[in-house]
């Protein structure tokens, strides 16, 4: 059985009152911390803890906080991103629905190491149900003393407020999230100056993601040692996953980092294998933008290591063979699922959340959109899917975001692993249209990599 | 668009909700509030005229560019008119996966309209948008701030005649799986 850190009252009756997560020894972390422990020894906790971003880009969370400046008399701001916009992803939701005051909790720590006074959860405008469930843990935690003025005695004041988003994928970038909260559209800004220089209203800003922010809580209760000893290597604690597609248990799921693909997938502790008997044919292991694996790199990495769900083991052969952890965003599809189809369904999505600053991705994500559309209908040549190549290396690393990337990286694994099934598309165009290609083989993959 | 003076209201209660948003930010900073002021007002008429853009543009001292601007970047504002309950419907992915395409097909059969197309009533708009965050309870959709999650064509059914005989509840905030 997994250690939980997270999750491990979720189903606790009325977890999501005041009352019953204090109970529950909610809290403790906020008088351990305004008690016991200063701003730096909260920052040397999350150091020792190993924590990485869980948001996606893994970087690891203490060194982020040891870059924020602090300018003598300049407010800073801790923001929590809560846009959770990446295909595959809806952990943040689960948490934040289901034990709104661990993110509190989190928030009041995390601000208190970083010496920051007001503080803001920045959510998705589709979770506004969220943001009112949010809204009400906030207003119990004022209620009872946890927010606000002079903490606990402790001469720390605090307030916290949610602001919804509205429809942007983009604003889960972080200083496009900034710009929002600003009250303007999306435009992610040029680095540097980085937040933790000049953020929000152009103070020293940290921006975290949820699960994160919610990890600071056992790190501070049980010391950043003991969160350390879960995992694997740099791999440290506990990640929550969401499972969705064509497997049995979808949902989410908090797992030990360090776990095996292999049981993330096939125990009934977890997904409990793929649907209907079928068998699998593809993984997106850490939300839309990271490369796709087919059936025979998912267990097992090229070197014939067991892959585990670790930031490492799942990056394992860079992007030739291996893939992300990203988000966690773990979207399963079995045998008669179409990649070309799945492709261009993502392009779709990256096309439309494009921002339009930069030509690259503007242009760039529309054209993979109708390229992958055409093949996908039966009218595409084989031009076109070197075509489709050379658009993706001309948007990746050309942007000012990392959207650009995330629009291009999934178009090149599909096609780097499954050039088959696209060209099965432009040779086979009427059967295209009425069946599915199935597995791919693993022998035109040894061709190309041998 | 252009701007003209006609009068429109707030109503008392939605002033006061705009006014305690205002107040979650500090002094001058108040543009912040402008995301969720165009969701309050966006629940309330419906849609985002120019004349509502307006008043909130005077209410937060800005420019109304600065409304326009926002209101036409984010896919959750309409600055068109719609059908009082929008059947937004997820088609990224693990939904598609999961027969998002069925979901709106039978949609359109059941009103009569094409994806971007309001019921001659008034009553229905059928939008497809991309990902809301519910990928392991797919299909689903979104009508005003309620998720309907594991739809099946029997479920469709219930909720549009649900809603039609109460529109206004699509802005209950409730998650129906």
């Amino acid at each position: 059985m997994t250690k939980k850190l997270l999750l491990e009252n979720v189903h606790i009756e009325g977890i999501n009152s005041y009352d019953v997560y204090r109970k529950n020894g909610g809290y403790s972390a906020v008088e351990k911390a305004l008690k016991k422990m200063s701003p730096d020894d909260i920052v040397e906790e999350v150091k020792k803890s190993g924590l990485r971003g869980r948001g996606g880009a893994g970087f690891p969370t203490g060194m982020k906080w040891s870059f924020l400046a602090k300018p003598e008399g300049v407010p800073r701001h801790l923001l929590c991103n809560a846009d959770e916009s990446e295909p595959g992803t809806f952990k943040d939701r689960y948490l934040m629905e289901k034990i709104p005051h661990l993110l509190i909790e989190g928030m009041i720590l995390s601000s208190f190491a970083l010496g920051a006074n007001q503080s803001y959860i920045y959510i998705r405008g589709e979770y506004m149900f969220v943001l009112r469930i949010l809204e009400k843990a906030i207003a119990e935690a004022y209620a009872n003393g946890w927010l606000g003025k002079n903490i606990l005695g402790s001469g720390f004041d605090l307030d916290l407020s949610v602001t919804p988003g509205a429809g942007a994928y983009i604003c889960g970038e972080e200083t496009a999230l900034i710009e929002s909260l600003e009250g303007n559209r999306g435009n992610p800004r040029m680095k540097p100056p980085f937040p933790a220089v000049q953020g929000l209203w152009q103070r020293p800003t940290v921006v975290n993601n949820v699960e994160t922010i919610a990890a600071v809580v056992p790190i501070v209760n049980n010391g950043g040692d003991e969160y350390a000893k879960i995992g694997i290597g740099r791999s440290t604690g506990t990640k929550l996953i969401s499972a969705s597609g064509n497997i049995n248990n979808p949902g989410v799921y908090e797992i030990e980092l360090g776990l095996s693909v292999e049981e993330f997938i096939y125990s009934e502790e977890y997904c409990g294998g793929i649907k209907n008997g079928k068998k699998i044919k593809a993984c997106v292991p850490g939300g839309s933008s990271v490369p796709i694996l087919p059936h025979f790199l998912i267990t097992k990495t090229a070197e014939s290591n067991d892959r585990l769900m670790t930031y490492e083991s799942l990056a394992e052969g860079g992007f030739a063979t291996g893939s992300m952890l990203g988000s966690g965003g773990f979207i399963v599809y079995d045998e008669d699922q179409c990649i070309v189809r799945n492709t261009w369904n993502f392009s779709r999505f990256y096309h439309h959340e494009s921002c339009g600053q930069c030509s690259p991705c503007r242009e760039g994500t529309g054209w993979m959109e109708k390229v992958l559309h055409r093949l996908e209908n039966g009218r595409g040549t084989m031009e076109d899917i070197d075509l489709l190549w050379d658009i993706q290396g001309n948007i990746e690393g050309n942007t000012i975001c990392p959207l650009g990337d995330a629009a291009a990286w999934p178009v090149a694994a599909a096609i780097r692993h499954f050039r088959e099934e696209f060209e099965w598309h432009v040779t086979n165009p009427n059967e295209a249209t009425k069946r599915n290609y199935g597995l791919i083989s693993e022998k035109v993959f040894e061709k190309v990599n041998a | 668009m252009t701007s003209t003076e006609k009068n429109i209201e707030f109503p008392q209660s939605i002033l006061d909700e705009c006014n305690r948003v205002i107040q979650l930010f500090p002094e001058g900073k108040q543009k912040s509030a402008l995301l969720r002021i165009l969701h309050i007002a966006q629940a309330h008429f419906g849609w985002l005229s120019v004349e509502v853009m307006d008043y909130i543009a005077r209410m937060l001292h800005i420019q109304p560019i600065e409304v326009y601007e926002v209101a036409t970047f984010y896919s959750m504002y309409d600055t068109k008119k719609t059908g009082k309950v929008k059947l937004e419907v997820c088609q990224t992915g693990p939904c598609m996966i999961e027969g998002a395409e069925r979901i709106i097909t039978h949609i359109e059969k059941r009103l009569g309209i094409k994806v971007g197309e309001t019921t001659k009533d008034g009553i229905f708009t059928l939008k497809g948008v991309e990902c809301l965050g519910a990928c392991g309870y797919a299909p689903m959709l979104q009508a005003g701030e309620n998720f309907h999650e594991h739809l099946t064509e029997e479920k469709v059914d219930a909720l549009i005649d649900e809603y039609r005989a109460n529109p206004t509840a699509n802005y209950m905030g409730m998650i129906n799986d």
